[in-house]
């Protein structure tokens, strides 16, 4: 009965974060369908925002372009961001751990115009054509130190005796590696990914340095037309790639669960237990 | 680890998918090599249809790149790298751009329908002779009043701003020049002062209207005065002219003692290479028929007279959008100061942002 | 043989050090030193040393990146410690980072109205009769967006830290009689410690850099360094001062770091 009630306690608590969050949402989403030109005053329900929208083959082509960038960016940062947190776990000395954890920070420290203006002058320098290449080489860079930030508190709480114990049972460094390492921050490691897309798809400032021939994200394209106010049509595109990336979500969630149904019982089983010992 | 693996090969699978998909797109848009037009412009400042029936006309692929501010696309055009045929830079960074010698000169003996530029848009200060820039739009800096809270009339001149009565209900476009200019003007100075001690004095004039100030916003001006968010704003016409769309309440005003006149316009960086295009371009924006579509679609003052007959009567008789020449007489295009002077103008505001009562 | 291989695993990490951030840095540093005609100069250095200005707006940026980082911690971490024990956790967990993947700017103009007078809140709180109230240009509403922002990227951590939180250790101080209290501050709060410190970092050191928000919800009434930068970088383009003002917030940040980042690794910490 006790464990019923703070369930419930629990639960609201969780809803209204979840409301908080959505809400924006909900409102950006809400305004798709209204008459009107702007997110003020309801003007009455209309799909042609969303009409607008999938006649719209510039704009069709710079989000096919924002998400094969986005995926593309931070999968390659994942993986450079959890070598370089593996390589920082390893250093054994504070200073040279907390050198390089700064240098990690600095692109994260620096406001995007600086960052976007310093990566301009030095693909230029170095005669790397604006395009996708260095937009993408852009959003790797700036999306790594998050990745790094996310991997490495589980690198740290992992202990010791555990590597010592593998590699005592004779396991080779790959082994300790793929066997028990990996699996261990797994966890970190999509944290990273989501943070490093997250970042990608946000950024503005230093994608619009960099870029050229054409190659435009969606986010620069959003804001230069801010200064003409920026259309429904916008809100209707969100509207579309939410609804999207929920039913991915959703539907990954639950196919990774239908292939792993045994093993997710068994956590389902833990989940209860749990439950039941507050 | 395997569960990593293979999501990493779902992503890869997804970017290939969706790199084709690009590809295509890319192709149905005409995209290939050398019939292209790489205009950077404004975000949505181009009317997408009339882009789509130059193609078609002419057979030419309209590369289209924005940028949100004149001193970014600067600073790529002069880093290099870039490969745009046209851009539309404001007044001043056109003579910033001329004197940094990034402007291609304009070959006159390809542009058709010059006589239809109005000649008070023609031949200014930032660009004599037209020699590098035809006008794009233009307009001026001004105060939008909501007749909800403020009555018609009561704004006539800069100083109206000054009064105690608007306490709290005044927002500002985040713009050092603009902001410094039109408190030089109700000094009676020029908005081109470079006098030291006369910029801290219109400074210090600020200072004074900070209790009036409810906020120094950008774009997002337009969603909070046609939210009834506040009872004056001082921002440039174009803008005016989106939020009077949205909301009846508004209304703008030039003060009498003249104001800014800004101008977009058509300029050939010195990156351009697809010389034939871009004339046909130019002579297709020149056009009475399709530039009076754009200003239609744009919702700003076009300098096209000729596309101007074509628009209806109650957008050719609007004094707020097209007053009378001698207002726009009195008012002044902004000139590229030195770089010190500048500074001088950001540092200034920058204080008068920091200053609060 | 082991030293190589481990070697071309950190390769792709340090070649990225060596070329995204210590040659940008170098960069930063050189162009701080020249002033806006393009003179070799240390008087970048002087005037934000001397200037007021720039001084308040280093306080005002630091107070108000701790003050979103202290309200994003408050309303994370019982979060993230709620989901740990929710069913479907990675799927809630999923569904708090979607958000971010709606543009932030949109996300801004949806608060906006949001918070305007005829907006959401202020229709909501006339029908419970308590009349309109000023939230835009607050730093009320200030604050709360930027957390907002901020939120799945504290989340995240925290959640990581609680999960590998050995359930043992909790249940065990129950048994020895420890309060709820107790077991949270002795037990749970240490052991999360490294996913907390990392939240933080992940929201203190970009919020003080913030500019976009505190000119579109905040209309310019705080200014930060972010926002100088900004001006600098793209108004005036005096990128001298705007490096300078960059290669302090580096300084600030190293700073950070060393004193939030571990000392000496021995014993303590795992306790």
């Amino acid at each position: 009965m006790k464990s019923l009630k703070k369930w419930k306690w629990t639960n609201l608590y969780l809803i209204f974060v979840f409301i908080m969050l959505y809400v924006p949402i909900a409102y950006l989403i809400f305004y798709s369908f209204s008459a009107g030109d702007t997110m003020s005053n309801f003007h009455g329900f209309t799909w042609t925002h969303y009409q607008e929208l999938f006649a719209d083959t510039r704009m069709i082509q710079i989000v096919v372009d924002t998400l094969m960038l986005a995926l593309l960016a931070s999968l390659i940062a994942t993986i450079v961001g959890t070598l370089g947190a593996l390589a920082i776990s390893r250093t054994s000395r504070p200073v040279v751990k907390n050198s390089i954890l700064s240098l990690n920070n600095i692109l994260m420290v620096s406001p995007d115009v600086i960052i976007g203006a310093s990566f301009l002058i030095f693909f230029t320098a170095l005669h790397i054509p604006l395009g996708f290449l260095s937009v993408l080489l852009s959003h790797i860079a700036f999306s790594i130190p998050i990745v790094v930030l996310m991997v490495l508190p589980r690198l740290q709480e992992m202990s010791n005796t555990m590597l010592d114990a593998a590699r005592d049972l004779g396991s080779t460094n790959l082994q300790v590696l793929t066997r028990v390492i990996m699996p261990f921050i797994t966890p970190g490691i999509l944290s990273g990914f989501f943070m490093a897309f997250t970042y990608s798809l946000d950024d503005f400032a230093v994608t619009f340095f960099v870029t050229g021939n054409g190659f435009e994200t969606l986010s620069v394209e959003i804001y230069a037309r801010a200064r003409q106010g920026i259309s429904l049509e916008i809100n209707a595109l969100s509207g579309v790639m939410f609804l999207f990336s929920l039913v991915l979500v959703v539907g990954y969630y639950f196919i990774q669960r239908g292939t792993k149904s045994h093993k997710a019982k068994l956590k389902a089983k833990g989940a209860v237990t749990n439950e039941a010992t507050h | 680890m395997k569960r990593l693996i293979s999501m990493a090969a779902i992503i890869l699978a997804a970017v290939l998918g969706l790199a084709f998909w690009s590809h295509s797109l890319a192709k149905a848009q005409g995209a290939t090599g050398d019939n292209t037009l790489n205009l950077a412009n404004w975000g949505d400042y181009i009317d997408p249809a009339l882009i789509k029936k130059f193609e078609k006309q002419t057979g030419y692929h309209v590369n289209l790149e924005t940028f949100d501010s004149n001193e970014a696309m600067y600073t790529k055009i002069q880093q290099g790298g870039t490969s745009y045929d046209l851009t539309v830079p404001s007044e001043y960074m056109v003579e910033k751009m001329r004197n940094a010698k990034m402007l291609v000169p304009l070959d006159k003996s390809k542009l058709k329908g010059l006589s239809n530029f109005g000649s008070l848009y023609m031949n200014r200060s930032f660009d004599p002779g037209n020699k590098y820039s035809l006008p794009y739009f233009w307009g001026t800096l001004g105060i939008i009043y909501n007749d909800k809270f403020v009555k018609p009339g009561e704004i006539q001149h800069w100083n109206d701003l000054w009064k105690s009565k608007y306490r709290d209900n005044i927002m500002l476009i985040d713009s050092a020049r603009d902001i410094m200019g039109f408190s030089l003007r109700s000094m009676g100075k020029s908005m081109n002062t470079t006098d030291p001690n006369t910029l801290a004095l219109a400074k210090a004039k600020l200072d004074q209207m900070s209790p009036n100030v409810k906020a120094v916003v950008a774009d997002e001006i337009k969603m909070y005065m046609a939210a009834d968010e506040s009872a004056l704003a001082v921002d440039w016409s174009g803008e005016a002219a989106d939020m009077m769309a949205n909301n009846s309440h508004l209304h703008y005003v030039v003060p009498s003692e003249g104001s800014n006149l800004w101008f977009d316009n058509l300029v050939i960086p010195k990156t351009a290479k697809h010389f034939k295009a871009i004339y046909a371009f130019l002579n297709f924006l020149t056009n009475a028929k399709n530039a009076a579509q754009n200003a239609d679609y744009v919702g700003y003052s076009t300098p096209n007279v000729a596309a101007l007959k074509l628009l209806p009567k109650a957008v050719r008789n609007d004094k707020q959008f097209y007053p009378d020449e001698n207002v726009i007489k009195k008012s002044e295009v902004y000139s590229d100061l030195a770089p010190k002077t500048v500074g001088l103008y950001n540092d200034l505001y920058l204080e008068f942002k920091m200053y609060r009562k | 043989m082991k030293k190589t291989t481990n070697m071309a695993f950190y390769v792709p990490y340090i070649l990225w050090i060596l070329l995204f951030v210590i040659a940008p840095m170098l960069l930063i540093v050189y162009q701080s030193f020249f002033n806006i005609e393009g003179q070799f100069t240390f008087s970048n250095y002087a005037t934000y040393f001397h200037s007021s200005t720039y001084i308040m707006m280093t306080i005002n940026s630091v107070w108000y990146a701790f003050l979103i980082t202290a309200l994003t911690l408050v309303i994370s971490y019982p979060a993230a410690y709620l989901l740990h024990y929710a069913k479907h956790k990675e799927l809630w967990l999923l569904l708090i980072i979607l958000p971010t993947w709606i543009n932030l700017l949109l996300k801004a103009y949806a608060f906006i109205g949001i918070f305007s007078q005829d907006g959401g809140i202020n229709t909501f709180l006339q029908m419970m009769g308590l009349g309109t109230h000023q939230f835009l240009f607050t730093d009320f509403s200030f604050i709360f967006v930027a957390s907002y922002i901020e939120i799945p990227f504290m989340i995240l951590p925290i959640f990581n830290g609680i999960e590998e939180l050995n359930e043992g250790l909790v249940n065990a101080s129950r048994d020895l009689g420890a309060k709820w209290w107790q077991t949270f501050t002795r037990v749970i709060l240490p052991l999360t410690m490294s996913g907390v410190k990392s939240g933080v970092q992940a929201v203190f050191i970009p919020s003080l850099s913030l500019f976009m928000l505190t000119r579109l919800i905040g209309g310019n009434r705080v200014i930060t360094l972010g926002t100088a930068i900004e001006e600098h970088f793209l108004t005036t383009m005096n990128w001298g001062m705007g490096s300078t003002i960059g290669v302090i917030l580096i300084i600030a940040m190293v700073v950070i770091m060393f004193l939030t980042g571990e000392r000496k690794k021995k014993g303590g910490r795992r306790a």
